[in-house]
């Protein structure tokens, strides 16, 4: 058995890239002056000779990604998701997603749990910006296993991906050897009838524990976990619809764009049936401690707990 | 370079002006001037300096070249087609709709074409990838990026500037097609991007300024560039936008229209008098 462990979702990126590092030499790892709190450091540590620090340059980042990646590299281009997805929005947008580029675009200290640095650093927008790019792989793993498994698989996936990577440690719940990552397929992490909750990434472990108390409470609630936010498991989405009739979505992400969108829009055109978006209400965060700032955002297990009753009352 | 040589790439400069008018005026859309006023700069390069092979366009060890200055993308296609990458005939078809001359370079498309661009400022990022990935596999090709002077106003270009000094890049040549006009009028009008030759220099660049129209300086240029060591290169290219079509020659006008029925017909006279002027010498 794979022991639980309590880690950020960036320290798993770090280990997994420094021990794929030997396996895959293809692999350049790029960081815009954040490799220490990105944990694109560990694979600086391992293999410095496939390490790039491109400076505070995020654009000339992911252009410098393109071209190593037209030459047969496959580059991780590693910054906050702010700057990653925000800042060098366009540079993702044509010189990778273009023309296809085997570039792996990467957003540290996503969502509000980024904390204290307050409202300019909590991205809320990175998914939406990167599912709007024709071919882009979006994901959101939701603990260290995930995490680790999601790095491998998007080597080893041809073309552009984006990782969401957090700066809250986080308890894993995958612990367990058989776990098995599939790129675009979501995981039922708990059976039910009565409603479905789809969770992504940080918000995945409280979407679990919403679900205990609910069970605890006489209700039998389905959780799904979505770490691949585009393409998305409309199959598993679609299924939920028919066989609870109403769905839920937990991401630490403007409502706006993200996975409750996703899943409305997959929804509405298959298979519609009421939604509810726990999320980012269209609002910029501000400072705090992470914790304070995901409970005072209703990003937390009592929140959904109190949504998933009431829509069920209605 | 001796004589015949030099007439020979003249004669192709004036042929890929030909081709580039003729894709503009098929595509009722497109930038003429600054695909006619790298025309010389994009035959030395396909014709002399680069190390390419038409029949073998994704060779991993031949020379690269990003059009930063995507737009100019009918100068470019037009060298591409006479150096036999593609027929000739594909000019007509240029922007139309299924094509496989896309408005901007498209390097999933075209062969020949090494990196998509056109979004301005971003193409010597890419290049600078390329340089990257060729110090890292102990490769001996070259990266050459060719730049508007009116581009070089975007912020991007002085990041990837910096990288390329910083990263002792020396494989890396970059070109600025320095015809002086951008879309709104002159580039001192507009952005204010001069003086060029000191913001590289600063920047760690080896900085050549020649006349972009001028075979044996053209040569000079990159045969200097091949032996710098230790930082990049770049050469400021003093041209002429709109080079040798006498109504688009330094028209601010002429950046982005295409030329009408009567007009492509004066055109192709005044290319063709240039080339029969050649052939006669």
């Amino acid at each position: 058995m794979a022991e639980m462990v309590k880690k950020a979702t960036r320290e798993s990126y770090g280990e997994a890239l420094a021990e794929l590092s030997e396996k895959y030499p293809q692999v350049v790892v790029l960081d815009a002056d954040l490799a220490a709190a990105t944990k694109s450091g560990v694979f600086k540590k391992a293999c410095p000779e496939r390490f790039i620090d491109c400076g505070i340059a995020e654009c000339n980042m992911v252009g410098v990604a393109a071209g190593l990646a037209a030459c047969g590299k496959i580059p991780f281009a590693t910054s906050f998701a702010m700057f990653s997805t925000g800042r060098a929005y366009e540079q993702v947008r044509n010189s990778v997603g273009y023309p296809k580029l085997n570039v792996k675009i990467v957003g540290s200290h996503a969502g509000i749990s980024v904390g204290e640095d307050g409202a300019t650093h909590q991205c809320n927008e990175d998914l939406a910006l990167m599912r709007t790019i024709p071919g882009m792989v979006v994901l959101n793993p939701a603990d260290h296993y995930e995490m680790k498994a999601a790095v491998k698989a998007s080597i080893e996936h041809q073309g552009p991906v984006y990782i969401r990577l957090g700066r809250l440690a986080v308890s894993s719940f995958n612990n367990s050897d058989d776990y098995k990552f599939e790129l675009g397929k979501g995981i039922t992490l708990r059976d039910g009838k009565d409603i479905t909750i789809v969770a992504t990434g940080l918000m995945v472990s409280r979407a679990l524990e919403a679900v205990k108390t609910l069970e605890e409470q006489g209700i039998d609630a389905r959780l799904i976990n979505i770490h691949t936010i585009k393409p998305l498991d409309r199959e598993l989405i679609v299924k939920a619809a028919k066989e609870t009739g109403k769905i839920i979505t937990v991401e630490e992400h403007n409502v706006i764009g993200g996975l409750g969108d996703a899943v409305c829009d997959a929804l509405c055109e298959e298979y519609p049936v009421p939604v509810i978006k726990i999320g980012v209400n269209d609002v910029y965060g501000h400072s705090g401690p992470a914790v304070d700032l995901l409970d005072e955002f209703g990003l937390n297990a009592a929140h959904i707990v109190e949504v998933t009753k009431k829509a069920l009352q209605k | 370079m001796n004589k015949t040589e030099k007439k020979e790439l003249q004669k192709q400069a004036c042929k890929v002006r030909m081709g580039a008018i003729e894709g503009v005026y098929n595509a009722k859309s497109g930038h003429p001037g600054g695909s006619l006023s790298a025309a010389d700069l994009f035959t030395y390069l396909y014709f002399k300096e680069m190390k390419v092979d038409p029949q073998n366009p994704k060779d991993e060890n031949r020379d690269r070249f990003v059009l930063s200055k995507g737009h100019c993308a009918p100068g470019l296609y037009a060298t591409l087609a006479l150096r036999g990458y593609f027929p000739m005939d594909e000019m007509k078809k240029l922007r139309h709709i299924g094509a496989m001359l896309q408005g901007h370079p498209d390097m999933k498309g075209t062969p020949g074409i090494d990196m998509s661009t056109g979004s301005l400022g971003q193409g010597v990022s890419a290049a600078c990838g390329m340089a990257a990935a060729g110090k890292m596999d102990h490769k001996d090709y070259r990266v050459y990026s060719m730049l508007g002077d009116g581009e070089i106003e975007e912020g991007q270009v002085w990041e990837a500037a910096m990288f390329a000094a910083h990263q002792n890049l020396d494989n890396l040549c970059l070109v600025v097609d320095n015809n002086g006009l951008q879309i709104d009028g002159t580039v001192a009008e507009v952005g204010g991007p001069e003086p060029i030759d000191e913001k590289f220099r600063s920047f760690g660049f080896d900085v050549q300024v020649i006349d972009g129209h001028n075979f044996d300086e053209i040569e000079t240029a990159f045969n200097h560039a091949k032996t710098v060591k230790g930082q990049p290169s770049v050469i400021i290219a003093k041209t002429v936008k709109g080079k040798d079509v006498s109504y688009m020659e330094n028209q601010v006008g002429w950046h982005g229209t295409a030329p009408n029925a009567e007009q492509y017909e004066t055109a192709m006279q005044d290319l063709n008098k240039v080339l029969a002027g050649l052939e006669v010498e």
